[in-house]
């Protein structure tokens, strides 16, 4: 299964300070172990909030709002894309991974969607239908 | 924590573990039976103790150093026994205490590649390619007998012995469960490249049926490509599978239609390709590259993988390029399938006739005679040269040839395809 392992934002992180070496480096050497096990597909640190942008959707408006966004605890600085066994697998993982932040911080775990989820409501003529439409689409 | 949840921690960490702890012990006891025994027996110690004491900081280092002491007591209880048997004087006794001291210098000596030894172990050339498989999907994979022989489409029985020999042959063989050196490593790393390949396609080729254990050979195929790499990063030939396997894995969603069919590559759904898994085959390609590998077979094939993956339309394929390349793996890797493969390529860049030439010049040689592929490509090609009568009956004679259900049902299908 993948799983997108999310690391949650701080005031530090949103403050835009950035990680001492000493961090980088058992970042470094975490990351090459997942490299080592064969279960990272990918990962990315991201900018703070203040660089970011949102669009608000309401029927057909479209709103651009600007960051730095308030609600600190429900941002994120950063993600990872594994492959994994299960969630069991996923969370040992990140129990070995360094602090990611100088205080206290939160990762999260989301499996992600594979087509098995979508289990019977995914029925043979919901995927042809599916497939017309791109066809009708691409010409 | 509720012992429960500690239980299934305890279980996930020996899990994570358990190839290397294997690969380190075999090392050691030279035996890969015992070493996995000794593995187990550090997970019932790790169970009876964990609990209490928490989970350590290092648990890879722990469980080794638990097991490594297993296996000094039982060197220990065996020499005692023997000594008592055989009452023999200073002489045994000298030899046990180095058999004691090697084993305690190896416990310091730690080189961290016990999982590569493991793989290249489990990869010997002794072994045939399916025990190679098999013992590699046990030991560094971790799958149970059960699941090996279900995705195998096997029985049990057949798998379990199958590893038991393995085993056995690579004891008597006197392996030395290390990576080799210098030339040997060339030529034992294709050993280890051609199992991971045979894996990820076992899993590849099903395309459907009501086990997914099957394409999850691929995804287990994937991971130990991945390992492989992380493992061995200035080799170049392991680049090249795994930028194959990656770009070949993206089109995992494309690859069978809503009908249940095979979807051939120009005709597939590319907005379904996974762009994550080809953008890791590409870096992986380019990686390859980078370590010059470009006439290696594994990067040739990513490299043809690849020119499927970068066209986003099936017309804008390079067509020409991609008959370069056939050109030049068949001169490095001469064999039927390739010539076939090549006389595709031919026929989709220069036209119909230029396959059908080679084509000929296949058939002429007595090769790939009874594979559904070879008229089944022939059929096409006389399709595209608007000779759909030829074209039909070829299509016919391949759908004679072929024991796959829904590669049959698809030949069938194009036969009708070419009118009365």
């Amino acid at each position: 299964m993948r799983v997108m392992v999310i690391v949650k934002a701080t005031g530090d992180s949103e403050a835009g300070i950035m990680p001492s070496t000493e961090l980088l480096e058992a970042m470094g050497n975490y990351n090459e172990e997942l490299v080592k096990a064969g279960i990272m597909l990918a990962g990315e640190g991201l900018h703070p909030s203040s660089k970011g942008k949102r669009i608000a959707f309401d029927g057909p408006g479209r709103t651009v709002i600007d960051g730095p966004f308030a609600e600190t605890r429900e941002l994120i600085a950063g993600f990872w894309l594994w492959e994994v066994k299960d969630m069991a697998e996923a969370v040992e993982w990140v129990k070995r991974c360094p602090n990611p932040m100088l205080g206290p911080s939160e990762i999260e775990i989301r499996p992600v969607f594979e087509a098995a989820d979508f289990g019977e409501a995914l029925t043979p003529e919901i995927a042809a239908q599916e497939e017309r439409l791109r066809e009708q689409l691409s010409k | 924590m509720a012992t429960r949840e500690t239980h299934q921690a305890i279980e996930t960490v020996f899990r994570i573990e358990r190839a290397r702890l294997i690969g380190g012990l075999a090392r050691l006891v030279r035996d890969i039976d015992l070493a996995e025994e000794l593995a187990q027996d550090a997970l019932v110690t790790a169970l009876s103790e964990w609990p209490q004491s928490g989970v350590p900081r290092n648990p890879g280092a722990w469980l080794m150093a638990a097991a490594k002491r297993r296996a000094i007591d039982g060197f220990r209880r065996r020499e005692m026994l023997k000594r008592k048997h055989a009452e023999i004087g200073r002489d045994l006794e000298d030899e046990q205490e180095t058999g004691v001291d090697a084993i305690e210098a190896a416990m310091d000596d730690d080189i961290g590649d016990e999982l590569l030894s493991l793989i290249f172990t489990a990869c010997h050339p002794v072994l045939s390619p399916e025990a190679r498989a098999a013992l590699t999907l046990r030991l560094i994979g971790g799958l149970t007998t059960d699941e090996i022989a279900r995705a195998f489409l096997s029985s049990e029985a057949t798998i379990a012995q199958r590893i038991v020999r393995a085993k056995k042959a690579i004891a008597k063989a006197g392996a030395a469960y290390e990576v080799p050196r210098g030339e040997e490593l060339r030529a034992r790393l294709q050993s280890v490249l051609s199992v991971i390949y045979l894996i990820f396609n076992e899993g590849y080729a099903a395309t459907s049926g009501p086990d997914l254990l099957r394409p999850a050979l691929s995804i287990e195929a994937q991971r130990l490509a991945r390992i492989l790499a992380g493992l061995m990063p200035d080799e170049p030939e392991v680049f090249g599978l795994l930028a194959l396997i990656e770009i070949q894995s993206s089109r995992f969603a494309a690859r069978v239609g809503a009908d249940g069919l095979p979807v051939l590559l120009t005709d597939q759904n590319r907005a379904k390709w996974d762009r994550l898994a080809i953008r890791r085959g590409l870096a992986a390609l380019e990686r390859a590259h980078g370590l010059g590998g470009a006439t290696a077979p594994y990067v040739l094939q990513a490299d043809l993988a690849a020119c499927h993956a970068r066209a986003l339309k099936a017309e804008d394929t390079d067509w020409p390029r991609i008959a370069g390349l056939y050109d030049t793996l068949l001169d490095i890797m001469p064999s039927p399938v390739v010539a076939l493969n090549r006389a595709v390529a031919h026929c989709m860049a220069f036209g119909p006739d230029i396959g059908l030439q080679l084509i000929a010049d296949i058939e002429a040689s007595g090769a790939l005679a009874n594979y559904a592929l070879l008229p089944a490509a022939k059929g096409d090609f006389l399709f595209r040269a608007n000779r759909r009568a030829e074209a039909k009956a070829k299509f016919e004679e391949a759908a004679a040839l072929s024991s796959n259900e829904k590669e049959l049902a698809f030949l069938l299908r194009r036969a009708v395809e070419c009118g009365d």
